[in-house]
């Protein structure tokens, strides 16, 4: 869009306010979505750990278990539990958007959000079970 | 004595002042009344030098969008009782430029709303006498929510991206061009996209979501703009892969 210039030649003096830096600060909604919006780097964390693992397993049984005693390291073990909570509100937050995202119409209906957003949720809770029993089977 | 509630009115008069200043007003204070009501009370009573805009006291209208406490809202149907027992700050919508005390300068946003083209675009453009488009439920309910529109600019003060970007075209522009793209009579989603598909179009919203909740009409403008989105990136798909298609 170009700037306006139709009432701007000769106009009196306006006021414009500048947009505080701490906008996002002043009113939970805002706040809300900026957490959702930092919680892409606990997402991108979770990925370059995911990454460094498949590396360790690659570098045979040392490597990994190398990895296995840096992964209990406190700091370690604080950050992913700031992560894990931040990678479920990004998950919960993104799954509740998707009615708003997708219309969906059903013989000339729209679907109510709720079933919009629930099988997200239920795929989550089939793909966190299969994890579980593979866990189980294994141990 | 009558019960009374302090109205904190924010006055920029910029023959006098630099800077907006606040000048409060003690009102009668009814359970029936809106602000706007308190407002009139001001000019007709207390001070007329006050400057708002208002017109139908009915929501219809969309010209008395103002700052009640904080949040966008529509005067008239923003209740005195509400925020009991005071005081009540009203100030000008946010993320406009303030031409004098509560009103604003909304050229941008009629500029915005017109590169959209919110109107029937046909590429036939048939004679009246040919007939009317007919239209059913179903086609109208697709669009209905979206043109409920009254253009006040309430998402406009609330969507911080507007705020920070006066180049983004904005919430009720594209939530109207989604209302026109979604008519079963039109044919102009094309002209449109080439408007919407730049940065400062539907890509420039971040999806905060706030023009949704504050918005009087219950319009969702940004769940609009996700659906423009999707359609967009499936547009994009589909001319990719395959390129006879397009248009």
């Amino acid at each position: 869009m170009k700037p306006s210039t139709a009432y701007s030649q000769y106009h009196p003096k306006w006021h414009r306010t500048r947009v505080s830096t701490l906008w996002w600060s002043r009113k939970w909604s805002y706040l809300k979505f900026m957490l959702r919006e930092l919680s892409s780097v606990f997402v991108a964390i979770y990925v370059v750990i995911l990454l460094l693992q498949l590396h360790a397993l690659r570098g045979g049984a040392e490597a990994y278990l190398e990895f296995q005693q840096w992964l209990k390291d406190p700091l370690l073990v604080i950050l992913n539990g700031i992560g894990f909570l931040f990678v479920l509100f990004h998950a919960v937050t993104w799954f509740n958007l998707t009615p708003k995202a997708m219309a969906v119409r059903l013989r000339g209906k729209r679907l109510p959000n709720v079933l919009v957003a629930a099988p997200n949720y239920a795929a989550w809770l089939a793909v966190s079970a299969l994890i579980v029993f593979l866990l189980m089977r294994q141990g | 004595m009558a019960e009374t509630i302090t109205i904190e009115v924010t006055r920029y008069r910029p023959e006098q002042e630099g800077e907006p200043t606040f000048q409060s007003y003690e009102v009668p204070f009814s359970k029936d009344w809106v602000v706007l009501d308190a407002l009139n009370h001001i000019k007709d009573h207390l001070d007329g030098s006050l400057s708002f805009r208002w017109s139908c006291r009915m929501g219809v209208c969309g010209s008395c969008g103002m700052t009640v406490n904080g949040e966008p809202k529509l005067t008239c149907a923003t209740f005195l009782s509400h925020y009991a027992p005071g005081p009540i700050r009203v100030e000008p919508l946010k993320n406009f430029p303030v031409v004098r005390d509560l009103v604003i300068e909304m050229t941008d946003f009629m500029e915005k709303l017109q590169s959209v083209k919110p109107w029937i675009v046909r590429r036939d453009d048939p004679a009246p006498e040919k007939g009317e488009f007919l239209q059913t439920p179903e086609q109208l309910d697709t669009f209905k929510q979206f043109s409920m529109c009254i253009n006040c600019m309430i998402c406009y003060a609330a969507c911080p991206v507007y705020g920070l970007d006066p180049q983004f075209v904005g919430p009720a522009a594209i939530a109207l061009a989604q209302r026109y793209n979604l008519d079963s009579r039109d044919q102009g989603d094309q002209e449109r996209m080439d408007v919407l598909s730049q940065h400062e179009g539907i890509w420039g919203c971040t999806f905060v979501g706030e023009c949704t909740e504050v918005c009087p009409k219950n319009v969702d403008p940004a769940g609009a703009i996700q659906q423009y989105k999707l359609a967009a990136t499936q547009d994009w798909f589909k001319s990719f892969l395959m390129p006879w298609t397009k248009p």
